[in-house]
């Protein structure tokens, strides 16, 4: 078969592995990452469909042609079922985040407001703090987050993309 | 009468039976106790081969592998057993042999908080092994055999490690010895696409100046017989990369002997000049292309690997095919018609009466003279072993290769302390093969400890020490690149090495003059109560050419020592 490359010009990637779910499948495949100098810039790991197999979603910068030996190397890792790009791709994308405000109480409505705009729910509350969840692609987050700072940010934690194919074709 | 269960060491070793293993090389240890107990406990004809330290045990567990093509084993003990085992996994891995290597570990409870002799190496060898295990439950050692040998031996081979802690081994076995593979990720390429294989043949049919490159690739996948029917059918030249020697036989009129750095200046001007490059199971490795931006630029690039990673990391080629390189080659035998390469083969034959592979016989004694007059006293017939260093280059020139898996050297690692061990595999593999092993006087010292397990064994290994007191490779570059400012290259304090051998209880030969050469080696030759080792004091400052300097392209091949000042190179090493 000839090879056929996915060559975009973006630098961030977003690619999908579906591997066997044993001991250090996430340390060979973050090598291989690492020595092509990728950044790993999100990860999320959990198991896929049956307990025997993970998925996982990998978002990475780095420049295109090299990341295409990346994958066909990650590919080639006994533990590794397959590896694609997505990038570029009509994928269905999300992500979750938590972010805890240093809010007062006379401070709440208008923070409501935003959650509101972007659909976002309130998970907690007490006098001093109020943490909201948000989900949606990356850039909804970010867009929200912007107007958050606004209010003292105490933490946040994001999950990173998670991606699945559109219609019945598999990620 | 009940059966008898057995414990995870005779259950490992039941396993590694079943695999058709012959020997294990190795040093015993604590944690690997309960294995090497169970070699007596289970009366297995699997002989155990004590070596004198574990660098040595992976290099002749690789070198078997090398010469026989299946699969070496290695065993050591945890801690310093294993990590001493790394180098010779660094060189399997890179030169894709299958090694499979069985290290004792801390017993399972203690992992991770520091046990006497516990060492991480599932973690340390991860980036240099096809796969590994760390095996946590003894009803598991059957499949985890069975699985490491398949993916050691198959698809593109490569060294697989199997951390055994010590209460698995010594815990009862009650699984299946022959469970089943759990193996959903391997996906081994067999067949190559029809499709592609008629658009190689369309290719093929539309060049007037091709080259074949054979790499270790075709000799892995026991190509050789097809692919010379396929180069004489084409009428096709043939050049075998220094890993692929052997492919191709290399006194065949159509061989052009190996390109790259310090390869045939024909060879590297067909890689120049070639309108078409179909490589079967080469990787392309830096060595040869020179600077890749320029290597077989406006020729027709194809590239057969059964390494889908391996497509287009040096080189973009117009049409890949990843498959297994024998039956890509019979595919192709199917598909191809002679091609009119006559004037393509008259002038590579000019290049070859033109620029032979040549030195000078006056003066003091040249490695290249040894190297040749014992490529005629063994008719070309020994399995060969080189380490690494000017006698490797001037080895792979001279010691011509027409069989498969005869000359065995370590190229991509380039690990210095190869060659000796090496030799010791290929002659437990082969009892009755003339085995030569070419070695430097810095690299023998590296590992000629294992002299002991060839007396021991009484294997009538040859080796011929290139004794020029230097660390001569890395001396030629200080001369060529460095104003000739010798730093750290001077082996001043060398033994004696004939007495050493002596000492080892092997015979010690010494050979200082041309007019003794032929005579003491021919003694060596017919000396088989044991291995000999050959001293022979070769010219100090000899440099090796052709030379491509790293990272230059091949047009620029120096063929002579250059009459002006060279850059330093900016190629890698
Ligand atoms: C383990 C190891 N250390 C260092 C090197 C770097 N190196 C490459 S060739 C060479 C010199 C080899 O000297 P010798 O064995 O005497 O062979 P010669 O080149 O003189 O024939 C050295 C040091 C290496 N290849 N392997
Ligand atoms: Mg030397």
């Amino acid at each position: 078969m000839t090879t056929q490359r996915f060559v975009s010009g973006d630098d961030i990637h977003s690619l999908s592995a579906y591997v066997a779910n044993k001991p250090g499948v996430l340390a060979r495949i973050a090598q291989v990452f690492a020595r092509r100098g990728f950044n790993i810039d999100s990860l999320v790991v959990s198991p896929g469909g049956t307990g025997d197999f993970s998925r996982m979603t990998i978002t990475a910068k780095g420049n295109p042609e090299g990341l295409q030996q990346v994958i066909e190397q990650v590919g080639k890792l006994v533990d590794v079922l397959h590896c694609f790009d997505h990038t570029g791709q009509d994928v269905v994308v999300r992500e979750l985040a938590l972010v805890k405000l240093a809010v007062t109480p006379s401070e709440r409505t208008e923070v409501l407001q935003v959650a509101a705009h972007f659909g976002a729910k309130t998970v907690d509350l007490t006098e001093e703090s109020l943490t909201l969840m948000i989900t949606g692609q990356s850039d909804k987050l970010d867009a929200m987050l912007g107007l958050a700072t606004k209010w003292p940010l105490i933490e946040l934690v994001r999950t990173g993309k998670v991606i699945m194919a559109r219609g019945a074709a598999v990620t | 009468m009940t059966k008898q269960i057995l414990d995870g060491g005779q259950a490992l070793v039941k396993c590694l039976e079943n695999e058709g293993v012959e020997f294990m090389f190795g040093i015993s240890g604590g944690a690997a106790i309960p294995i090497f107990d169970a070699v007596v406990t289970t009366k297995t004809n699997i002989k155990l081969v004590l070596t004198r330290h574990e660098q040595g045990a992976a290099h002749i567990a690789d070198g078997y592998a090398r010469a026989t093509g299946k699969a070496g084993v290695a065993l050591v003990t945890s801690g310093p057993g294993a990590t001493n085992t790394i180098t010779g996994i660094l060189t399997a891995h890179m030169d894709s042999v299958p090694l499979i290597v069985l290290c004792g570990q801390a017993i399972s409870p203690m992992l991770g908080k520091d046990a006497f002799q516990e060492a991480d190496i599932f973690g340390m060898t991860m980036p240099v092994v096809k796969h590994s295990y760390l095996v946590k439950n003894t009803n598991d050692i059957p499949r985890v055999i069975r699985e490491a040998f398949k993916i050691a031996t198959t698809g593109r081979p490569g060294p697989v490690l199997i951390d055994l802690p010590k209460d698995v081994t010594a815990g009862p076995c009650t699984a299946d010895l022959l469970s089943a593979l759990d193996l959903p990720g391997y996906k081994v390429p067999e067949a190559p696409d029809s499709r592609i294989i008629l658009q190689i043949a369309e290719a093929l049919a539309k060049s007037e100046r091709p080259v074949i490159l054979a790499g270790h690739g075709a000799l892995i996948a026991d190509a050789a017989a097809p692919l010379r029917a396929l180069a004489e059918k084409l009428r096709a030249p043939v050049m075998t990369t220094l890993l692929g020697k052997g492919a191709f036989p290399e006194t065949h009129e159509l061989s052009l002997g190996w390109p790259g750095m310090h390869g045939t200046a024909y060879a590297n001007k067909a890689l120049c000049e070639c309108d078409l490059i179909l490589n079967i199971g080469s990787r392309f490795d830096d060595r040869i292309l020179g600077q890749p931006a320029r290597f077989c630029r406006d020729a027709v690039r194809i590239h057969c690997d059964i390494d889908r990673s391996e497509i287009g990391k040096m080189i973009e080629p117009h049409i890949a095919c990843v498959a297994d390189a024998r039956l890509t080659v019979e595919a192709l035998l199917e598909h191809v018609a002679p091609l009119k390469t006559e004037a393509w083969l008259r002038r590579l034959a000019g290049y070859k009466k033109k620029y032979p592979l040549k030195y000078r016989k006056t003066g003091s004694l040249k490695m290249q003279h040894v190297i040749e007059e014992m490529y005629k006293l063994t008719g070309g017939r020994a399995i060969v072993t080189a380490d690494v260093g000017q006698h490797q280059m001037w080895a792979a020139q001279f010691y011509r290769t027409d069989e498969p898996n005869k000359f065995l050297t370590s190229g991509g690692a380039g690990t210095m302390g190869f060659g000796l061990p090496a030799a010791i595999g290929a002659q437990f593999g082969f009892p009755d093969a003339c085995v030569v092993c070419f070695t430097g006087d810095g690299g023998f010292q590296m590992t000629n400890q294992e002299l002991s397990t060839a007396v021991l064994h009484k294997l009538p290994i040859k080796v011929i020490v290139l004794n020029n007191h230097y660390l001569g490779m890395v001396r030629q570059w200080q001369e060529l690149f460095y104003d000739d400012r010798k730093s750290g290259v001077d082996l001043e304090g060398n033994p004696d090495f004939a007495k050493l051998a002596e000492a080892f209880g092997a015979k010690g030969f010494n050979i200082r003059r041309q007019g003794d050469l032929r005579r003491v080696l021919q003694k060596a030759l017919d000396y088989n109560d044991g291995p000999c080792v050959i001293n022979v004091e070769v010219e100090k400052t000899d440099n090796v050419f052709p030379m491509v300097p790293a990272g230059r392209p091949l047009e620029d091949m120096l063929i002579e020592p250059p009459k002006y000042k060279m850059d330093k190179p900016t190629g890698s090493t």
